[in-house]
């Protein structure tokens, strides 16, 4: 801390946008409003697979009050620009997945858009769906990654240990249902809404419209949650939206109803995830096999990526000389899976932290002790290669929970006696274990090399331009945090512009964990700068006076800066090795549940969560993140199950799709660490998806432990538990 | 969103308004509190009436209160004033106990005991206490009158009722000298949760301890609320000890039918409702 | 023509009997503070006080505020913010904001029933308004402390 600067990272100031949203003046997309707009409807596919032969209109509609989009009205391609380019914006041929948007309808008002599109049908010819992703032969993506020798490990190791794990798919469930307003102008398309990615859906927009970079513009509106959610499916109804516009002539609005929501959008991968491990008496993990099988759904989009990112975490925390993951995503008939905090890491570590009680089980070991001697620690390695050299919180958090949870004692305790006495009820304890990498994967951050920049305005206060997007996770606040403690003026003289990309430098993203660690890095070097030149053009004032007199003499500057990735981060793409991340949070848990015997409901009674951030820029918002992702977390693990018949979404209401109420979250008692990363800015780490990635197993662990059966599969549902308890007696 | 409609809305102040209502236009829809109706028609489950009665207004049918031997509790009382209604907690703490559990306290304002049992979801959390308690619904029209329908008669199929379509539901009688009900819901979360399966049962025992009567009744276990009639039986005249509680369990299996749906399966019913079960009459007090 | 008392001021509306009372605040009277996210009353996103109490405006029909008094976001606090409202901002109540107005209008339903309510009377109070951000601690935290600040203010 530099003496005489203010103290404004590490502490906790009101956020920037709480004024608005508690007084209910925040503005999301659908409430604006827009002059002359008029209404958005999708036609959806009812089958999962199939020849679509046409679309019929019913001529007992009067079809001259509405417009109609379908396929034949692009003026580009038919395309939702995402890793590969096989997911349509309207279906043209066939259909892929139930739900699939097929034509747009946009009409003056709601009632006759809901008249019109209850007057559309399709002509089908059916296909043979493919529903299971255990089952499915089309692989769009594998992985592997080798350490060592796997195979000599596991003849060298004392016992081998083998267990198949299996999780569901999970909703984000914003509670802002999605949607965009697309408004056409002399020289191109406007259009806001709810986003997670400003410039993922302008540049979907550049293809589908055909237009130029500069005749696009997106802007974000303030957006209710997103979770991942709202990192690709956006531009598809940014597409749907623009081509209405464009064709009516007038702007649109397409916000989804719940139902819609969830039936059409992206949910989290499905996974099979297999692992043999060679362990010795000693309790040393000698090798790890693991094969990752996760469920793509229909179309590409994101899966790669995710896929990815299970892969590289499906180790752990753990050290072990010799690794083997292998992966693959497969297709299904079913709707695309995508974005959801935590990005295939959950899934990864749900499996490998249930397979390490399991090994603590075979040696005869406590769950504590099999973790403390494989915990990874400084000096050693990842399944990549990649060297670990500092911040490295793992051994902090897991002690941190394991103290306040007296998870030794208690844990014996409950391995003794789970049954309360004079109740129907059983105990249990859970423990897990985590680690989640901050940024891009691999060469990602290199590729992109996200831009911010920090500027004077005319009224001599500060702005900060980045594409970065607030949803709730706190963006605006820390990274304003970031630039007044840089530039060392108080936090009310720093605003953080709302992402136009017509306005604002493309920062990438706002997902991966990435936005305080590596776009913070850039806006901490672009206020240094500006702090700089300021410092030098008035060396006599502090700087908050020279801002004054600079943006009184001279007017406004600004200063644009791009990450740079450290020299000694390497990474093999080709051989998937090396430095698969700048740096890794860790985090563990621990969690305590009580279920009733007669019913086999679930209840958490108690709830650890440590984190090592690295630096928390605002306690209060990194808190927040903690809860907020452990509380779904336990839930994707206990209560969250969506339901596909024929691929097609059951349980598509808040009423059958149940998320945790106030009275179903337990208190979660937050332990921050910090072990400061030194690139990251004031030694910040990224957080949003650490607090997804262990509650669940550790949920899995507890109910294993209180009803004496291993619980393998997610959701643990009182109906899955109760096969599972019928099936060990 | 609900869009403005042809639909003739009436909105009686007074009983008496609301039975020539009724009259003049049989099967008009009864509005309540609108929790039930209002999602089916926003969601365009069911189509806008043409005309709708609302009785929201209705101050005879918001009572609640003892008469003579009796609770009465109007059709109107919500969820809420149930539950802070210090006759119920008296006379009949379990209705109580079942309306705390209906939705939130969003729910709970607006929801009323009358829409529950008109709605005739097997769901209803109210139900299965009405059926223990050997409730009387008391309908009427203008035509005849009051009517009284116990509850065991008024649920005839699945969402199908005793209600003729002049009728409203006016009140639930309650005899002031029944024996306490326990009631017992399992759901699918801790609040706001929908039933996967619920349980009312009340017990009047002998000084000698034999069960003279018993009435056990069960919420989303079958088409409409239901008495375990053959379990009951299995009771009736038995001290209650291993062997009557085992064959009233075992009895249990043919007096339900539950189903898998989108919130359970019909292996998990069978087993909580039997394990429920066995664990109230095991833990009987009284 | 249905006529209410909405934050304090009568307004009068042509609308359809059956329309939802938060398509009535939304779109014919401009207060779109009062949020829909799921329209069949689970969420509790679209939350106001009629005649003091909440109850979820999106399964209400127009026709039955007729001569009520109802209170949206927009009707609490004002230019000096409500004790809720200071309370989730000091306490980080709030993240997207979407369920915030609300989950405030759920709680003042709940501090002004008086008491001293514990948290467990927070938790039940507040079971019907869904959050997905937070884990709903900072939320019970901000009930508790406006609470407790109500009643100093009472004493």
């Amino acid at each position: 801390m530099v003496p005489g600067r203010s103290r404004i990272v590490g502490d906790s100031p009101v956020r920037k946008d709480a004024f608005e949203k508690v007084t209910g003046k925040a503005r999301f997309v659908d409430d604006l409003s827009v002059e002359g707009a008029w209404v958005g409807r999708t036609v959806r596919s009812s089958e999962a697979h199939a020849r679509l032969r046409a679309i019929r209109f019913d001529p007992a509609f009067d079809w001259s009050t509405v417009v109609v989009v379908t396929a034949a009205d692009i003026p580009g391609e038919n395309v939702i620009a995402a890793i590969a380019d096989d997911q349509p914006c309207l279906v043209d041929g066939v259909i892929r997945h139930a739900a699939e948007p097929v034509a747009v309808i946009a009409a003056p008002d709601d009632r006759t858009a809901g008249e019109a599109l209850r007057h559309v049908s399709l002509d089908t010819e059916s296909l043979t769906p493919v529903l299971d992703h255990e089952s499915s032969d089309q692989a769009l993506k594998s992985y592997e990654i080798l350490k060592g020798d796997v195979e000599r490990g596991l003849a060298e190791a004392d016992l081998i240990v083998e267990g198949t794990y299996r999780v569901g798919h999970q909703e984000q469930m914003y509670i802002e249902p999605q949607g965009i307003i697309a408004i056409p102008r002399q020289d191109g398309m406007l259009v806001q809404g709810s986003l997670q990615c400003p410039f993922y859906v302008h540049k979907a927009l550049t293809r589908v419209l055909g237009l130029a970079g500069d005749e696009v513009v997106v802007a974000q509106t303030v957006t209710g949650g997103a979770f991942g959610g709202k990192e690709e499916y956006p531009s598809m109804i940014a597409a749907h939206a623009a081509l209405a516009a464009r064709k009516a002539g007038r702007p649109v609005r397409i916000v989804y109803d719940r139902r819609e929501d969830v039936r059409a959008t992206t949910k989290r991968h499905p996974a099979t995830v297999r692992h043999r491990t060679g362990v010795m008496r000693d309790g040393r993990i000698v090798a790890m096999d693991v094969e990752v099988v996760m469920d793509g759904g229909a179309y590409v989009t994101l899966t790669p990526v995710v896929l990815s990112r299970g892969t590289i975490h499906a180790a752990g925390a753990y050290r072990c000389a010799n690794t083997r993951i292998r992966s693959r995503a497969v297709m299904t008939n079913t709707p695309p899976n995508g974005a959801f905090r935590g990005f295939g890491a959950p899934q990864t570590l749900f499996a490998v932290e249930r397979q390490m009680d399991r090994v603590a089980r075979a040696l005869g070991l406590s769950p504590l002790e099999v973790r403390r001697k494989n915990l990874i620690g400084v000096g050693d390695t990842t399944a990549t290669g990649q060297l670990l050299t500092d911040s490295v919180g793992a051994r902090e958090v897991l002690e941190a929970v394991a103290t306040a949870g007296n998870v030794e004692l208690r844990h014996a305790e409950l391995e003794n006696k789970p049954r309360v006495d004079g109740a129907h009820l059983a105990r249990g304890l859970g423990l897990s274990v985590y680690l989640h990498g901050a940024g891009f994967t691999g060469s990602g951050e290199a590729h992109l090399r996200g831009k911010a920049a920090v500027a004077l305005g005319r009224d001599g206060r500060f702005e900060v331009q980045v594409g970065s997007t607030e949803m709730g996770q706190g963006a605006r606040t820390v990274l304003a945090q970031i630039a007044a403690e840089e530039l060392g003026v108080p936090l009310d003289d720093v605003d953080v512009v709302t992402p136009d990309t017509s306005i604002v430098p493309d920062s990438g993203p706002t997902v991966a964990s990435r936005t305080t660690m590596i776009v913070g890095s850039v806006v901490r070097e672009a206020a240094a700068a500006l702090g700089a030149e300021l410092g030098a053009a008035y060396p006599s004032l502090e700087l908050r006076a020279a801002a004054r007199e600079h943006a009184i003499e001279r007017g406004p500057l600004r200063v644009l800066r791009e990450y740079r990735p450290p020299p000694d981060v390497r990474w093999d793409d080709a051989a998937y090795r090396g430095d698969a991340y700048p740096v890794y949070g860790y985090g563990a848990n621990v969690v305590e549940v009580e279920v009733d015997l007669d019913t086999l409901q679930v209840e958490v009674t108690r709830c650890l969560a440590a984190a090592d951030v690295g630096k928390a820029i605002h306690p209060q918002l990194v808190e927040g993140q903690v809860q907020g992702g452990t509380l779904q977390a336990l839930a994707w693990g206990y209560l969250e199950e969506l339901v596909l018949k024929d691929g097609r979404v059951q349980n598509d209401r808040m009423t059958n799709y149940l998320i945790p109420t106030t009275l179903d979250t337990p208190p979660i008692e937050t332990i921050l660490v910090e072990r400061p990363y030194v690139r990251g800015p004031f030694g910040a780490k990224g957080v949003g998806e650490l607090p997804m990635d262990g509650a669940a197993a550790a949920l899995a662990s507890a109910i294993s432990q209180a009803l004496g059966v291993e619980v393998d599969t997610l959701p643990a549902t009182p109906e899955r538990l109760l096969d599972l308890v019928r099936g060990s007696r | 969103m609900i869009h403005a409609s042809t639909t003739a809305i009436t909105r009686p102040r007074s009983l008496d308004e609301a039975l020539a209502a009724l009259e003049k236009s049989p099967g008009a829809v009864l509005l309540a509190g609108g929790t039930d109706l209002m999602v089916a028609w926003n969601a365009g489950e069911r189509h806008l009436p043409e005309r709708v009665v609302d009785l929201w207004s209705v101050p005879e049918l918001a009572t609640i209160g003892v008469a003579g031997d009796a609770l009465h509790v109007g059709a109107l009382a919500t969820h809420s004033r149930i539950v802070g209604s210090p006759e119920v907690r008296a006379h009949a703490p379990a209705l109580a106990e079942a309306s705390r559990t209906v939705g939130a306290a969003q729910i709970q304002n607006r929801g009323t005991i009358g829409g529950n049992i008109a709605n005739a979801s097997p769901a209803g959390d109210t139900l299965p206490v009405l059926l223990a308690m050997d409730a009387t619904i008391v309908v009427a029209s203008r035509a005849r009158g009051e009517r009284p329908v116990p509850a065991d008669a008024f649920w005839t199929a699945y969402r199908r009722t005793a209600l003729a379509p002049e009728e409203l539901i006016v009140r639930v009688e309650i005899a002031r000298d029944r024996p306490q009900v326990l009631f017992r819901k399992v759901g699918t979360r801790r609040a706001q949760a929908i039933a996967k399966v619920s349980m009312a049962l009340s017990l009047r025992r002998s000084a000698g301890g034999a069960v003279e009567d018993a009435r056990i009744a069960w919420g989303s276990v079958a088409p409409t609320p239901v008495r375990a009639r053959r379990a009951e039986d299995a009771l009736r005249g038995k001290p209650l000890d291993a062997a009557s509680i085992g064959a009233a369990c075992a009895a249990l299996p043919q007096d339900i039918s539950p189903i898998d749906d989108i919130r359970s399966t019909r292996e998990y019913r069978l087993h909580v409702a039997m394990a429920i079960l066995r664990r109230a009459l095991s833990g009987w007090v009284g | 023509m249905i006529s209410f008392v909405l934050n304090g001021q009568p307004v009068s509306v042509q609308a359809g009997g059956l329309s939802r009372l938060i398509d009535v605040l939304r779109h014919e009277l401009g207060l779109t503070g009062t949020k829909e996210g799921c329209g069949e009353g689970e969420c509790g996103a679209c939350s106001v006080l009629v005649d003091g109490q909440v109850v979820n405006s999106c399964l209400l029909p127009v026709c039955q505020v007729d001569g009520s008094t109802v209170q949206t976001i927009e009707g609490i606090g004002g230019d000096d913010l409500d004790l809720l409202q200071r309370a989730f901002m000091e306490h980080g109540g709030t993240q997207c904001g979407m369920c915030t107005p609300g989950m405030i209008v759920a709680a003042k339903a709940l501090i002004d029933a008086g008491g001293a309510p514990s948290l467990d009377d927070v938790r039940e109070g507040l079971a019907g308004n869904l959050c997905r951000c937070t884990g709903y601690a900072k939320i019970l935290d901000a009930v508790l402390a406006a609470a407790a600040a109500r009643r100093e203010e009472a004493t």
